[in-house]
């Protein structure tokens, strides 16, 4: 932030001090006033604004519940998939591509690596529903592979998704459309249509009650943001969404930065998929079906451009938490979940054209 | 067919005069004159921006005119949309087709202006095949009307045009390089389609490079030059060099400060490079401290060459030597690496990323300098920008600011800061000074010779003459993907230049 507003200072001397202009022959006077990154500025306060609005409302509409300690972590903690989800989808759209397939990802590594909770590894194939089980493996052994699993399922997934793009040039929309419906498909046969259920209470405990998920999601927040800014990978990704041409022309490997940024979207999907199966208690094929659409809403909500070459995971984190307090202060106010949906397609529409409006200004 | 003295007698169906154009920074049209006679064929030539593509936009209703007045038999019309120059009885062909590629000829030709039948809103694909076929027939020409058109080829997408255009009546059609791609054979049939229409009274321009079709179809002549008229000719009573000198009579108004630095080894080497349909064997070398111009006319494969020794795109055949030893490039990035640096013909699209800030535009091609374990010092990126903002007097309000918002020469040179930075041992310039001020064109200039002296190997590429014959040791002229002659900078002139460069032996 402290950097974003010495840039703000910047352009604004030269767009005010006389002296400062008078030496600048070269641009023109109009240009300087366009000031991109003090819209930018704008449109992050603009978003802060929302939620602060959007808390007050909610605060006086619950009775005051809204604003509590224990809403409030639940709020953080709804919130926290979508972050995961959000940064990977950021990276990814920064380079001017999208992943429709992270909900689907996300509910194949679920029932995935729950089921190694259940039953060790290698689990069983397919999953037997009809046993109520205990777990065959303690904890202790079976979480970290389970973990490992989850990540290297989504990250085949994102290696799935990144070599049509690269080597056939399919567009990212179908590629990974296709594979929302092939990882989708997949995450049945594993499970027979049924679920991985009563998955043991010190595993959901941990996930779904403790910081857990929150503390992972600050910290993929926090990585994504100094890869992007600190890293010649995450220049090379901004780069590549500007200009894609010009990129290559100045020597970066396009292929090989939109090959990582489906590799982490789909690795954090994974990741995302065990956490939400914790949360939820089970692991189950039907999860994340309105989290593709989520994630996509934070990142856009957050500021970054679906055109590619601007963007910042800070502003997803934003925009994830928006999210997350529509849908907890909606459902605090008993507002039924389809009216939700209703409210929260307005919602991602109006900052879309806020966008827009922003870009037409220029 | 009609004798070109009798021609001059008629009144002329389309009149234009006095037509001027400026674009920010430019006069693209000076008070040009041009008139056109019912049933002439009427060449306009000249240089690479002397004007005929603006004239045509205006022509065409594609662009509006700052002043000067255009008369259709006579009285005076406003063209303010393509629309209303149709309307008019003009139409335009341009190099690139305007065909939907996956409808069929028929379908190509009463685009928007479909036949209805007896039920509204259904369009009769009867009657429309039929006149189609009707118009293809008057013609005289061979088509299969059932084939989506991006199926024919090129010859027979111009066919559709062309009979796009007559069915709207067309008195007027405007051919921008027709014969651009045609073979030989289809060239002969393109001339008897052009007879033809000049026999039913339809006036033609016919815009080309190669001078030599000028001779075989066209009445009169129109020559411009820097967005003025020079002269119209009856072709009878010209010739060849004469519309050379009328084409290039350019002084050498930009003082080029060219500096012979000393030429050492030979650092870049190509011998018969080759892509299908594109360049062919293409061989040369340039040393050390020297800079080698490549001129040639648009579309003579010059960025071509530059491109596939830059790895951006692939070649067929054909080596590269570097220091003597062959290497392989496929990327930009195996060339970059190997020392070789490109600046493209449109910064825009292809040399800079317009959103990012001038600091990073300019670390773009060299991250790897500034990185340690992939993380960027932001503090030596901080000082390699200024150092190049100061040396070469970008004009910037901070090195934060985004590269859209500088002028066009600010930009070039921020795309020249980039290059210098990876220390390229061989430089290749694409049209460095086009759209940029002539103050910004001689900074340039003067850097090109500081890089020549500090031992770099140079290839400027430029469709400018003065700026080719001031700056160049040595000129390689590019026809149609070949290297068509060398000359030395003692012999090289403007009229040889382009003698070879429209094909001239």
């Amino acid at each position: 932030m402290k950097k974003k507003l010495q840039l703000r200072k910047e352009v604004y001397r030269a767009e005010l001090g006389n002296a400062t202009r008078s030496e600048l022959p070269g641009i023109q006077h109009q240009q300087l006033r366009t000031r991109p990154y003090g819209s930018q500025i704008l449109y992050s306060y603009g978003i802060l604004l929302f939620l602060i609005i959007l808390c007050i409302f909610f605060q006086i509409e619950t009775d005051g519940t809204f604003l509590t300690l224990r809403n409030l972590s639940n709020v953080l903690r709804q919130s926290s998939v979508n972050t995961i989800l959000g940064v990977g989808m950021t990276l990814v759209i920064i380079t001017g591509g999208i992943d429709l397939s992270v909900g689907a990802v996300l509910a194949l590594a679920g029932v995935l690596s729950t089921a190694i909770i259940m039953r060790g590894f290698p689990p069983p194939f397919p999953f037997p529903s009809d046993v109520a089980m205990t777990p065959s493996w303690s904890l202790g052994t079976s979480a970290p592979i389970a973990v490992a699993v989850a990540a290297l399922i989504g990250a085949l997934c994102g290696i799935h998704n990144a070599i049509p793009i690269i080597k056939l040039r399919v567009p990212p929309f179908i590629a990974t459309l296709a594979m929302f419906s092939i990882a989708r498909g997949f995450a049945y046969i594993y499970v027979g249509g049924g679920q991985v259920g009563n998955l043991p209470s010190e595993f959901t405990r941990v996930v779904g009650e403790g910081p857990l998920m929150p503390v992972v999601a600050i910290s993929t927040v926090v990585v994504g943001h100094i890869l992007l800014t600190k890293t010649r990978f995450g220049r090379s990704i901004y780069a590549v969404g500007g200009n894609e041409q010009a990129a290559r022309l100045s020597g970066i490997n396009v292929g090989r930065v939109k090959f990582w940024v489906y590799f982490i979207c789909g690795l954090l999907a994974g990741i995302a998929g065990l956490l939400l199966a914790g949360r939820l208690g089970a692991g189950d094929p039907k999860s994340g079906l309105s989290y593709k659409l989520n994630a996509i809403a934070a990142v856009v909500l957050g500021g970054t451009s679906l055109m590619g070459g601007v963007g910042t995971v800070t502003g997803t984190l934003l925009g994830a938490v928006v999210i997350g307090s529509l849908e907890a202060g909606l459902g605090l106010m008993g507002v039924p979940w389809f009216v939700q949906m209703v409210v929260k397609g307005y919602v991602i529409l109006m900052a879309v054209v806020l966008e827009r409006t922003k870009k037409h200004n220029r | 067919m009609a004798v070109a003295g009798s021609l001059s007698l008629q009144s002329p169906v389309l009149e234009m005069r006095g037509i001027t154009k400026t674009y920010p920074g430019v006069t693209a049209l000076d008070g040009v004159d041009f008139s056109v006679l019912p049933g002439e064929v009427h060449a306009l030539v000249g240089e690479n921006g002397a004007g005929k593509s603006t004239l045509m936009k205006i022509l065409a209703g594609a662009d509006t005119r700052d002043s000067g007045t255009v008369r259709i038999n006579g009285s005076e019309v406003q063209i303010t949309s393509p629309q209303e120059a149709m309307r008019l009885g003009i139409s335009i062909i341009y190099q690139e087709f305007n065909l939907v590629p996956y409808m069929n000829a028929a379908e190509n030709i009463f685009l928007g202006r479909e036949p209805v039948g007896a039920i509204p809103g259904l369009i009769n694909f009867r009657k429309m095949y039929a006149d189609a076929e009707r118009i293809i027939k008057e013609l005289d020409v061979k088509l299969d009307m059932r084939v989506p058109v991006n199926q024919l080829s090129v010859a027979q997408q111009q066919m559709v045009e062309i009979a796009k255009a007559t069915s709207r009546n067309a008195r007027i059609i405007a051919m921008d390089e027709p014969s651009a791609t045609l073979t030989e054979h289809e060239l002969e049939n393109l001339f008897k389609l052009i007879r033809r229409l000049k026999s039913d009274g339809v006036s033609i321009i016919y815009i080309s490079h190669r001078l030599e079709e000028i001779f075989q179809i066209a009445d009169r002549v129109t020559v411009l030059r820097d967005g003025r008229l020079v002269a119209t000719k009856n072709v009878a009573e010209t010739d060849r060099n004469d519309i050379i000198r009328m084409m290039v009579g350019r002084e050498l108004k930009d003082k080029i400060p060219k500096i012979a630095a000393d030429r050492g080894d030979v650092v870049l080497a190509v011998k018969n490079l080759n892509r299908a349909g594109v360049i062919k064997n293409i061989s040369f070398e340039v040393r050390r401290g020297e800079i080698l111009g490549l001129a040639g006319l648009v579309g003579a494969g010059r960025t071509e060459v530059a491109r596939a020794i830059f790895g951006a795109d692939p070649i067929d055949s054909g080596t590269i030597f570097l220091g003597g030893k062959p290497v392989t490039i496929r990327s930009p990035r195996d060339a970059i690496r190997l020392g070789i640096g490109l600046v493209t013909e449109d910064r825009k699209a292809l040399g800079l990323v317009l959103g990012m800030a001038v600091r990073e535009n300019i670390s773009l091609a060299n991250l790897g300098v500034l990185a340690k374990l992939g993380f960027i010092s932001r503090k030596k990126e901080q000082e390699v920008a200024n150092r190049y903002v100061e040396d070469l007097m970008i004009k910037t309000p901070s090195i934060e600011q985004a590269v859209q918002n500088l002028s066009g020469g600010n930009q070039q040179k921020v795309v020249l800061a980039k290059w210098l930075f990876t220390q390229s041992k061989v430089l290749i310039f694409d049209e460095p000074t086009r759209g940029i001020d002539v103050g910004a064109k001689t900074e340039i200039y003067q850097l090109m010779n500081k890089l020549a002296e500090n031992g770099a190997a140079i290839i400027m590429i430029s469709s400018e003459l003065p700026e080719i014959l001031g700056m160049s040791d040595r000129i390689l002229v590019m026809h149609e993907g070949e290297i068509d002659g060398e000359l030395s900078r003692e012999e090289a002139t403007q009229e040889k230049i382009m003698h070879l460069a429209t094909g001239g032996e």
